[in-house]
């Protein structure tokens, strides 16, 4: 009280007790923000700390090591991923892309449209390890084993929601008259929809499924118990398969200190994938939007 | 082109002549967006051009209404097939499974197992989450829209986004390996000296201070949907039509009368939708939490003894079960299903009420 009426001898307290009040919000509000960036710069510092020191070359060229070895890399793991991610964002994303189209061209104001958008949109955030316990149920228990393609599938169920989102999203931005001037020329509805709407919100309808990828690639929950994983190279769809999440997650709980280095470098690596995709993404709707 | 244009019909013809081949109609719409030379083609390949546009059409519909209706199938196969998998737990413990604390696979002559633990792990969890998130993010939004300067805010607003794209697995790593031993090492020493005697706080911030903690458990998840809520309100708080905030300061009210009585009153109903979908993913969330709650499922008064989640107790446990064992934690697993849809459910009811609010 008395530094206000210093600094400014004829503020009524009134206002002076306003000015106070905003003062201490605004230094709450900075507070607020250097808190959340400092934990976050932190663990970016590990991270890279961490990760940069068990980054070599045998990461990408040796396979996983058996317990207590000190040489080996994450070369079946990082392939496992990447083609459970392929095969995943493969399957989920045509039905996605399917599914968003729906929504925004043919059943715009159905009643089932608005139903779709609402399962989906909680189908988005619904928690990873249900969709790792739906898939052991439907697809491992009725195949009799653990396989990669069943990981898959687990991330394709997850990549769905992100890109029926995003299609809709961007189909509905595509100005009507561009639609109507396609059907004047007597093209079809569904050439309309082909040929026009999806060139022009190609651009969106890819920053979709980047999206969808960023999210699905560092997937761990889901691929536990179905992909689970593995400690030789394999790409049979059919049989247990590595991946780098999984691994990463073995690894950080064993005693060796070599695996702990490896699973750093591990999610240095996926950390790195996962924010590419997410900058890609972010430069293509950006260019979309300045046209 | 212009051989097209000298002789149509025995062009047209010619490519309506291998209408068996499903390629047909985008040829034919290749010539109608070129020009059309489709007019003088006869009647007959006319009808089948048509024809042949007409299955594309209904395929192509038909395959985008499947496609959307099997976004409810994968709803439905998810109840269904956690349903089926939880039975045999359901019928062995009934409703007593919802409040038996006691959880011992390997016990006989059957296994007994409760949810208590777990579904009072997950609740205090995502309580000191929210607790410690929710006004650290507000704050973030607030200093984000108000009054960080311009050039400042596109590079953090996109930094917030990148951090909530991270993968879980990488804050449970961090958590596990750094801020598990620095808070076994110096935060709650220190908590539990101040509040030793104090009557119940006191139990709650009880000794031994240990790495695996229901404590650091809902720390991390703090950290992890924190950019999550910042990014949320910071949308929703961009709704607010600037003539709103302008008149505010136009009478002379402060930033934190503006956001008190303009910015908040305005997007109440989106904050918390924002806030709610927060919690949903911190319900669920598995991987952040598994190294370092410690998979124990005996309640404690302590926040810093260690508990587990539904999440956890499913992740470390799952793989090695079988029968009413593997049962009881499908019959988890649909108890956090329900819990986690009706939570988002009501978020996204809220973020709607909002839009079409910004809509009008």
């Amino acid at each position: 009280m008395t530094t206000v009426m210093d600094n400014a001898p004829s503020i009524s307290p009134i206002y002076a007790r306003r000015r106070r009040k905003n003062i201490i919000v605004r230094v709450l509000c900075v507070g607020a923000a250097l808190f959340g960036v400092t934990w976050l710069a932190l663990i970016l510092f590990t991270l890279f700390w961490n990760g940069l020191a068990g980054l070599n070359m045998q990461i990408f060229t040796e396979m996983t090591p058996p317990p207590g070895s000190n040489t080996g890399g994450l070369l079946n793991a990082i392939v496992g991923s990447l083609v459970m991610t392929l095969i995943g964002v493969g399957i989920g994303a045509p039905l996605g892309m399917l599914a968003g189209t729906f929504m925004a061209e043919y059943g715009r104001h159905e009643r089932l449209t608005s139903v779709v958008r609402f399962i989906n949109d909680i189908l988005l955030s619904a928690p990873s390890i249900i969709i790792g316990l739906f898939i052991y149920g439907a697809v491992v228990v009725p195949m009799g084993s653990f396989s990669a393609i069943a990981g898959a599938l687990a991330l394709a169920v997850i990549v769905t929601p992100v890109v029926v989102r995003t299609t809709e999203d961007m189909l509905l931005l595509v100005p009507g008259p561009l639609r109507e001037a396609a059907s004047a020329l007597g093209l079809p509805r569904s050439l309309v929809i082909r040929r026009i709407a999806y060139r022009a919100a190609r651009a969106g309808i890819i920053t979709g499924i980047l999206l969808g990828t960023a999210r699905v690639a560092g997937e761990t929950a889901p691929l536990l118990f179905t992909a689970l994983s593995n400690q030789f190279w394999s790409l049979d769809l059919t049989g247990t398969m590595a991946n780098l999440p999984v691994t990463i997650n073995n690894f950080v709980q064993s005693p060796y200190e070599y695996w702990k280095q490896l699973a750093w470098a591990g999610a240095l690596l996926i950390t790195l994938a996962v924010l590419t995709l997410n900058i890609g993404a972010r430069i293509l709707g950006a260019e979309r939007t300045s046209k | 082109m212009p051989e097209e244009g000298r002789n149509p019909s025995s062009a047209g013809g010619g490519l309506l002549a291998r209408s068996g081949n499903a390629r047909v109609g985008d040829r034919v719409a290749e010539m109608v967006v070129q020009g059309g030379t489709l007019e003088a083609s006869e009647p007959f390949d006319r009808a089948r051009a048509l024809s042949a546009f007409k299955l594309s059409d209904n395929l192509f519909y038909w395959a985008t209404r499947i496609a959307a209706l099997s976004v409810l199938g994968i709803l439905g196969g998810i109840i269904l097939s956690l349903i089926v998998g939880a039975w045999p737990a359901m019928k062995a413990f009934g409703f007593e499974f919802l409040w038996t604390q006691r959880w011992a696979p390997s016990a006989q002559p059957q296994p007994v197992l409760g949810a208590l633990g777990p579904i009072y792990g997950t609740l205090v969890t995502s309580f000191i989450a929210m607790l410690i998130a929710v006004p650290v993010g507000l704050g973030i939004a607030i200093f984000l829209t108000e009054l960080c300067p311009q050039w400042l805010r596109r590079p953090i607003a996109i930094a917030v986004e990148l951090l909530a794209g991270i993968p879980s697995i990488i804050y449970g790593m961090w958590g596990f390996f750094v801020l598990g031993p620095f808070l076994a090492n110096t935060f709650q020493p220190f908590m539990i000296s101040i509040f030793e005697g104090v009557p119940v706080l006191g139990a709650i911030f009880a000794g031994p201070p240990s790495y695996l903690s229901l404590f650091n458990a809902g720390l991390i998840l703090a950290i992890m949907v924190l950019p999550f809520i910042t990014a949320v309100s910071k949308d929703v708080f961009d709704t607010v039509p600037p003539v709103l905030k302008e008149a505010a300061y136009g009478v002379g009210c402060t930033t934190w009368e503006v956001v008190r009585n303009v910015v908040i009153p305005y997007t109440r109903v989106g904050v918390i939708g924002g806030i709610m979908l927060a919690l949903g993913r911190a319900l669920g969330e598995t991987m952040a939490v598994t190294f370092i709650i410690g998979n124990s499922f005996r309640i404690s008064s302590s926040i810093f003894a260690p508990g587990t989640t539904i999440s956890a107790a499913i992740a470390s446990e799952f793989a090695e079960s079988d029968g009413l064992h593997q049962s009881g934690l499908i019959l988890l697993g649909l108890l956090l299903f329900i819990l986690t849809f009706f939570v988002l459910a009501a978020a996204r009811l809220m973020l709607m009420r909002l839009e079409t609010k910004a809509g009008k």
